[in-house]
């Protein structure tokens, strides 16, 4: 029996390569995608050394509109799972003064992303089964003056994720929404960020793996994010307004 | 990786130590920029008991360098980042039939601090240490350029880093033999001496045991003296195994570990529970000498079982003592040792003795033919007095002390323990690293 396969678009990103850990180390092969595909070469040969298992390594731009046609091209078969982790984080005030740096911002959190999904949505549904799986963010679920570009562009893809689940439902492929809340990784280690509500990678990629087994639909790392947000969600919005957060 | 910050840092005795700024690296080029930015030292999982990874500068943590680079299945060569941990290593290479060549006592080292203390196992008698199964790393010079070591490329400054104490340089990566075995189970037999010579007898007369070692009572005085239960060991072949261990041919089933949860105010272990302690676990082994099957987690790593042990010293935390003393003066030495630590009534609760094969003239690695005894001891000061004691007596004997073990050794009594350290120290000056590469260690000591 040949071994199930997980595809990892944003296969540099720290939650990215956890999670090609962790599904490496159940057993599953690994195909790690990302803009600067040398980067991604060390990586592959210690998945592979460590998980003894067969990697490989692909060229992928999510926010060229031509990545999901290029990605089944080179794909040698079609995945059992596809991990979204694409994204990018500037700070909020650069996005903005600097108009080109929001679009962009849009474009890698949102349209890529949603893109990409699409197009292994499709597939997925022809063949009947498969996994996608959103990486998004808790700061999608209400707009935040000290981020809301970035905020914006995941509740964008947090909203298409639960279309496409609606939709793929009864097409036999399932859609898992993943919510992390702080991460400490590469993209915020500029920021401080309180212990107690900060997971580490390998805890995100190990939530993903158990949201995937039982098909849930939506995965927070750490469960008191979701009564954070909740909270974060109900304040009244002339009060939020006046709020700094 | 930006981030910093100033905690007081310590070694695994939790003795001593300085606040530091901690760095973090995850690539050869951060490494680069961390080495331009100023002096400092690396540090892997910092089970150094003593001082020897901390810095009262900057202080470099490797666990970052975590990869595995390469690994030949079919010739057992592993080549990884210093970062990657021996736990790593044996989980990895294990269930594919190769385990370490060389292992110190606990898994949760990495490769780069096997490498910089030269760690030796149960084995060294027969295999040697670290540098035996080294065949090359890739060291980062003061300069930011790296070299690559090897027995036969840049030897000098291999074996000055095989050893060194990481102050040579930043080791980045290493390539590893591995020994072929059959399975991951241990036949192992004990030996009960019931006083210290009869213990070294059963070190000469089990030479050919590919593993050896003895838990010694340091309690005990007068006709009782050092008497052991001397540990033998192997690696079982397949066709020893029972159906049962079959199943589990590598042993890689986890373990049970149990966690010391938070540091108590004073030691646990004290002359009385210690001297109790021996008691029992001298009867218990002397009933449980008969050839049986271990498998590799607890038999190389019995500590390991408890995560945390270090705590059980309490909050003043211990200091380690290990030294080995030549073939020639290894009975009347280590006889001398005993007595002084029996009467000093100062119990130590882990007493380990071996029978060590040939070290090296170059470098300042510790092995060297003859038998080495290690200690450890609440941090009182007592016990401090009494390894300043047994610092004397080993050089006495001609003996050196382990620097991965050390914390309280003075520049003066190792530059007298040692002829090979004064030219380890001019090279160090010529080369730039000792302006570059300094722990507490290596200042305490003016390496």
């Amino acid at each position: 029996m040949s071994k199930p396969s997980v595809l990892i678009l944003g296969g540099t990103s720290d939650i990215g390569q956890a999670i090609a850990h962790t599904f490496a180390s159940r057993g599953f092969a690994v195909v790690l995608a990302a803009r600067e595909s040398a980067r991604l070469e060390a990586t592959a040969a210690d998945l592979a050394i460590r998980h003894d298992t067969p990697v490989s390594v692909l060229e992928c731009d999510a926010t060229d509109p031509e990545a999901a046609v290029r990605l089944f091209e080179e794909l040698p078969a079609l995945p059992d799972v596809a991990v979204c982790v694409v994204g990018t984080m500037p700070d909020q005030s650069a996005s903005e003064a600097d108009p080109a740096l929001a679009t962009q911002v849009l474009r890698s959190n949102f349209e890529g992303p949603a893109r990409l999904m699409e197009a292994f949505g499709s597939r997925f549904a022809r063949r009947g089964s498969g996994t996608l799986i959103g990486v998004s963010s808790v700061a999608g679920l209400r707009g935040r003056a000290s981020n809301y570009i970035y905020g914006s562009a995941k509740a964008g893809f947090t909203a298409y994720l639960s279309g496409l689940r609606n939709r793929m439902h009864p097409r036999g492929v399932h859609v898992m929404t993943v919510l992390p809340g702080f991460v400490a990784t590469r993209m915020t280690a500029h920021l401080t960020l309180p212990s107690a509500l900060t997971a580490q990678p390998p805890q995100v990629a190990g939530a993903v793996y158990v949201g995937f087994t039982k098909k849930r639909n939506t995965v927070y790392t750490l469960p008191v994010w979701r009564l954070i947000m909740l909270v974060i969600r109900a304040i009244p919005e002339p009060l939020f307004k006046r709020l700094s957060l | 990786m930006t981030r910093s910050a100033k905690p007081h840092l310590q070694g695994w005795g939790r003795f001593g130590g300085t606040r530091t700024t901690l760095l973090r690296c995850s690539s050869a080029s951060e490494v680069r920029s961390r080495v331009a930015a100023g002096k400092l030292i690396a540090r892997g999982r910092g089970r150094a008991y003593g001082d020897s990874a901390v810095s009262a500068e900057q202080t470099l943590l490797t666990a970052g360098l975590s990869k595995f680079i390469a690994f030949d299945v079919h010739a057992g060569e592993l080549v990884a980042e210093a970062g990657v941990s021996l736990e790593d290593i044996v989980a990895t290479c294990l269930p594919r039939g190769w385990f370490p060549r060389v292992t110190p006592g606990t898994k949760h080292v990495t490769l780069g601090g096997m490498i910089a203390a030269d760690v030796h196992g149960k084995n060294h008698h027969i295999d040697g240490s670290m540098v035996n199964c080294v065949n090359w790393l890739d060291l980062m010079l003061p300069t930011g350029e790296t070299l690559r070591c090897s027995h036969s490329e840049n030897a000098t400054l291999f074996h000055d880093t095989v050893g060194g104490m990481g102050l040579t340089g930043i080791i980045l990566r290493a390539s590893v033999s591995l020994r072929s075995v059959e399975s991951g189970w241990i036949r192992t037999r004990t030996v009960v001496a019931p006083h210290f010579r009869a213990a070294l007898d059963a070190f000469e007369s089990n030479a050919a045991a590919p593993y050896s070692v003895a838990w010694i009572d340091c309690v005990r005085r007068g006709s009782a003296l050092g008497r052991s239960l001397v540990y033998l060991g192997e690696h079982a072949p397949q066709s020893a195994l029972t159906a049962e261990q079959q199943r589990d041919r590598f042993a890689m089933s986890p373990r049970r570990c149990l966690v010391v949860p938070f540091t108590p105010p004073v030691s646990l272990l004290n002359p009385l529970s210690i001297t109790a302690f021996n008691t029992l676990y001298f009867h218990r082994g002397k009933q449980a000498t008969a050839p049986r099957l271990t498998g590799w987690d607890p038999y190389f790593y019995p500590l390991d079982a408890v995560r945390g042990w270090n705590r059980l010293y309490g909050r003043r935390g211990f200091v380690q003592f290990q030294a080995v003393l030549p073939l020639d003066t290894a009975e009347r030495g280590m006889e001398a040792l005993l007595h002084t630590i029996a009467a000093a009534r100062s119990a130590s609760f882990l007493a380990v003795l071996k029978r060590m094969g040939p070290g090296r003239s170059e470098g300042i690695s510790f092995p060297m033919a003859g038998y080495t005894l290690a200690l450890d001891f609440p941090a009182t000061a007592k016990a401090i007095a009494l390894v300043t004691q047994l610092h004397c007596l080993t050089q006495q004997h001609g003996g050196r002390v382990y620097l991965a073990k050390d914390a309280l050794l003075s520049a003066p009594e190792l530059e007298a323990m040692d002829p090979r350290v004064a030219p380890f120290k001019a090279r160090r000056l010529a080369n730039g690293s000792a302006a570059h590469f300094q722990s507490l260690q290596s200042e305490r000591l003016s390496l």
